[in-house]
């Protein structure tokens, strides 16, 4: 389980999150909702460690994420998809699933999970051997959540992961994900602005709003509110 | 007709030597985004390392690999203390903080060991070798820099392309905050890349010393030279390396050969400014970053 | 030189509109009424500062001894030289590391001319300057495409190529041993080493007043809009390659003139006084007085001269021998180098102004202080020098002058915005 209490980050005499508290279960998804600049990329980004928070905690099955290396945070099995993908271009579609399994697997089962990860998504088995930069959007999209679950991940974190996709494609990589989250012990953060998508898959909901939590509480819920969604969701 | 041959043979020579250097330059540019000016110096610092070492009485290739691991720590503190803290800066300040590291290797080269040239041995003969009835321009020495160098560069391509370590270095240049998440000690490697330049440096060092006036100024030159060979190649790439240092080395044989050897820096001035021209962009060879 | 200082009267005298150049938009509106108001007076200002230069110049050299007039002339000459090295370093954003090659060529030059034609030695130096900036064009042609560290290694190439030509063709450039130059001779009773120094160090303030206009005029805010962004420049309306092209061609004028006088000084113009060292010690100078600042300039030369000196003397005390005694400088140079780059990229002079606007903002000018520390202390080298130091260069040299302070502030506010990135980036690398 995550628990994040009283996060506080800053930059400089900005504050980006304020106070932000909330619980995240094994076996679900729980996503982050709000509006441009509310602070959701931050939040992600300081659970990974790239960004130092001012206060606050958070525990990850009770050890504490804050002031570790971003290094160690991965390692201990903190799998983060940042936005805009983060693929690594230079390399081939192989190489960064390689690369993210190299400390969670030994060699054979790191074998094992890329030829598995291929069978999942088949359209990258195709790519295996081409560098990444030939990829389209939704193909790099795919290839940077497979990324993330050849790891196995104990925490995942995904920022924004329809961005630019094609409505046909967000629906299949909410899919995968739904599939793969549902009877795992892992424990998923989605980021997202396509709030409508986001909700479909999720069991709970938080919505940020300048760096503050407005509501947090079930997805269903958070859909059925239709004041919170036109104030913050916009739909 | 043999002196164009004999010329060829001496550019290839000497080519595998800037290969070598610029080797270390490449490795440092696509780890950190730094063409290392100071790598010349190190070379000689590591060769000094060397020639002391032999001046009292250890032997030749106890020397020799102590100069590489000299040349590989050395590699590794310069990332550590002085390029480490030149993050998120303008890619002018790490040009002259190892400017200024040339000029303090150079002096305390000269502090120690004086100004004069002094000799350094040669692994092997340094006469050329007889094939038929005539004596071409190529010795047993060269043969070995040849092989040296071709061993280095089999090295380095094994390291980079069927080494998870390798993997690591590769993706840590090219994209470093997303292999942090991946969970690679980019910091780390970006050292591992300094001081394996520092190797293939003090490799080159170690190379030219015997060819040379070896002086606290003899690898100047060669740092240049390295630097068109560099560029030559892409800058990025070691396999360009290679290339880039044999097209160094034959254009500076020909020149010298031809034209008379004060104007070999004049001929690598034009070889770098022409290959500077062939690409617009200034040369960096990878594409521009996509905004995605 | 003529032309140049055609340009800078240009500016001087050409009405206010025509100085509106691409680049300056943001600042533009709010500075016009000043500008309308006083065209001439920076310009006026400058005259009188250099007049009153000269002659407390002429004073201090009548005071020295002929050794120290030689030394004073040196700081002369590295002045010149490290003016030019500031405008391209420090205010286009172009590293050289071959600029002892336009010394070079200014020195073999006017060499070549006092022992082939005899001509007058004011045409010597002005030819010096010439050529200089000829091939200063050559140079800044190839270099318009370049960025960063593929500059550096073609400039320091240059440095280490030019060199071997006069052994090459030594029968006309008179290989190791030179060729011979003549003083100029001294007027009345003058000593002909203060006479010398005279020269220098007045067309050292000379070439600091047209460089100071340059700067000033519409070319100086080409040139710091190419080195912040060549897009945005370009967008703006600068024409990049041109800018580039003079900036190059303004620095290899300063280094010809000043290789000119350094052949004068030394007697004899050889390869030998051109080494890579002189290239690479210029450089530091120049960063250590504070990249793109004039004032700066003073300092590096200062160091430049002074420290084999200091460092002699240092060797002395601490019992070295004479062979170490000589590299001594080089790694004091060379480590303090390294040490300023990482801890005050801002050389001297810029640290001097952060200590300046500390001070004044103690004292409730906190404004104006902040602008200048932001600049210089997350600073690139480059950058925090040429915006604490390159806005207004000639009268810093009397800080009771006290120009007005809006325009420090102005020109530090845009340069501030790299180094918030770059505190972003070390945060999250930390």
């Amino acid at each position: 389980m995550l628990e994040v209490r009283e996060l506080s980050v800053g930059y400089g005499p900005v504050t980006a999150l304020h106070a932000v508290s909330f619980d995240a279960l094994p076996g679900t998804i729980t996503a982050v909702l709000g509006a441009n600049g509310a602070g959701k990329t931050t939040l992600l980004r300081t659970l990974s460690g790239l960004v130092r928070a001012r206060h606050g905690s958070a525990r990850f099955a009770g050890d504490e994420l804050l002031g570790r290396p971003v290094e160690t945070i991965a390692r201990a099995g903190v799998a983060h998809v940042p936005e805009g993908r983060g693929i690594i271009e230079e390399l081939t579609v192989a190489e960064n699933l390689e690369l993210a399994a190299l400390w969670r697997l030994g060699r054979r089962d790191r074998r094992a999970a890329i030829a598995a990860t291929f069978e999942t998504l088949p359209r990258l088995g195709t790519f295996r051997d081409r560098r990444a930069s030939g990829l389209s959007g939704g193909e790099r999209q795919m290839l940077a959540v497979g990324r993330a679950l050849v790891t196995q991940p104990r925490l995942l974190l995904l920022d924004e992961p329809s961005l630019g996709l094609a409505p046909l494609v967000t629906a299949q990589l909410m899919a995968i994900l739904a599939d793969k989250t549902a009877g795992s012990e892992m424990v998923v953060v989605l980021v997202e602005q396509n709030a409508r998508s986001a909700l479909s898959v999720s069991t709970r909901a938080v919505v940020l709003d300048l760096g503050e939590v407005v509501a947090d509480d079930e997805s269903a819920a958070v859909a059925a509110d239709v004041d919170l969604r036109r104030h913050y969701l916009g739909y | 007709m043999t002196l164009f041959v004999d010329y060829s043979l001496n550019g290839v020579a000497q080519g595998m030597i800037f290969a070598a250097l610029a080797l270390a330059l490449v490795l440092i540019f696509r780890a950190t985004r730094v063409v290392n000016f100071a790598q010349g110096a190190m070379a000689m610092m590591t060769t000094f390392g060397a020639s002391t070492l032999l001046e009292h009485g250890v032997g030749y290739w106890w020397a020799f690999v102590a100069a590489l691991a000299i040349g590989f720590v050395l590699g590794a503190l310069v990332e550590v203390l002085l390029i480490r803290r030149l993050e998120g800066r303008s890619e002018l300040n790490p040009v002259i903080v190892t400017i200024g590291l040339l000029v303090v290797l150079e002096g305390i080269a000269g502090a120690v060991y004086g100004n004069s040239s002094r000799g350094f041995p040669a692994a092997y003969s340094q006469t050329g070798l007889v094939i038929g009835h005539t004596t071409v321009d190529f010795s047993h020495f060269d043969v070995f820099v040849l092989v040296a160098v071709v061993v280095l560069m089999l090295a380095n391509l094994v390291l980079f392309r069927a080494t998870s370590l390798g993997l690591q270095m590769r993706a840590s240049a090219y994209a470093r905050e997303m292999s942090r998440l991946l969970g690679v000690r980019v910091g780390r490697l970006l050292t591992l890349g300094w001081a394996l330049a520092g190797l293939a440096g003090a490799l080159a060092g170690l190379l030219t010393a015997p060819t040379s006036s070896f002086s606290p100024y003899f690898m100047d030159l060669d740092l240049v030279y390295a630097f068109t060979a560099a560029v030559v190649g892409g800058l990025e790439s070691p396999v360009g390396a290679l290339v880039g240092g044999l097209v160094t080395g034959l254009c500076i044989s020909y020149v010298g050969g031809y034209l008379g050897s004060g104007l070999e820096p004049l001929g690598a001035l034009a070889l770098l400014i022409i290959a500077l021209m062939a690409r617009p962009k200034g040369l960096f060879a990878r594409p521009p970053a996509r905004m995605v | 030189m003529a032309s140049l200082d055609a340009s800078g009267t240009a500016r001087g005298a050409g009405a206010g509109d025509a100085i509106d150049a691409p680049g300056s938009g943001r600042a533009g509106g709010s500075r016009t009424p000043r500008r309308l108001r006083l065209p001439r007076q920076p310009m006026l200002r400058h005259l009188a500062l250099a007049a009153a230069g000269a002659a407390l110049c002429y004073l201090v050299t009548s005071l020295l001894s002929p050794y120290n007039d030689v030394l004073a002339g040196e700081i002369g000459l590295y002045v010149v030289a490290l003016a030019g090295l500031s405008v391209l370093t420090g205010m286009s954003g172009q590293i050289s590391l071959g600029h002892g090659a336009f010394m070079a060529v200014g020195a073999y030059t006017a060499a070549l001319l006092a022992n082939h034609t005899g001509l007058d030695l004011a045409l010597q130096l002005l030819a010096a300057a010439g050529t200089a900036a000829v091939l200063g064009a050559v140079v800044g042609l190839p270099a318009t495409r370049l960025r960063g560290p593929y500059l550096a290694g073609m400039t320091l190439l240059l440095a280490l190529a030019l060199p071997p030509i006069a052994d090459r063709w030594n029968s006309l450039f008179g290989g190791d041993q030179g060729l011979v130059t003549t003083p100029p001779t001294a007027p009345g009773d003058l000593n002909a080493q203060q006479w010398l120094a005279d020269i220098e160090l007045w067309l050292a303030i000379l070439t600091l007043v047209v460089v100071a206009n340059l700067v000033r005029s519409r070319f100086g805010r080409a040139f710091r809009a190419v080195r912040d962004d060549e897009v945005a420049a370009a967008l703006a309306g600068v024409h990049v390659a041109r800018t580039k092209v003079i900036a190059f061609v303004v620095a290899a004028a300063c280094g010809g003139l000043a290789g000119g006088l350094l052949g004068l000084t030394t007697g004899v113009v050889s390869t030998g006084e051109f080494p890579l060292t002189l290239s690479i010690q210029l450089l530091a100078a120049m960063v250590l007085g504070g990249a793109g600042s004039l004032v700066g300039a003073w300092w590096g030369a200062v160091l430049l001269v002074y420290l084999p000196e200091w460092s002699s003397s240092l060797a002395g005390d601490l019992q070295l021998g004479a062979g170490t005694s000589a590299y001594l400088a080089t790694i004091i140079f060379g480590a303090v180098l390294i040490v300023a780059m990482i801890a005050a990229p801002g050389g001297i002079q810029g640290s001097l102004r952060l200590c300046w606007a500390y001070v004044g903002s103690r004292r409730g000018g906190a404004g104006t202080g902040d602008a200048v520390r932001g600049d210089a202390v997350g600073g690139d080298a480059v950058r925090s020098g040429a915006m604490a130091g390159g806005e207004r260069p000639l009268q810093d040299r009397a800080p009771s002058s006290g120009g007005p302070a809006a325009p420090r502030g102005a020109a530090g506010s845009p340069g501030s915005a790299p180094n918030v990135q770059s505190n972003e980036s070390s945060n999250s690398d930390g």
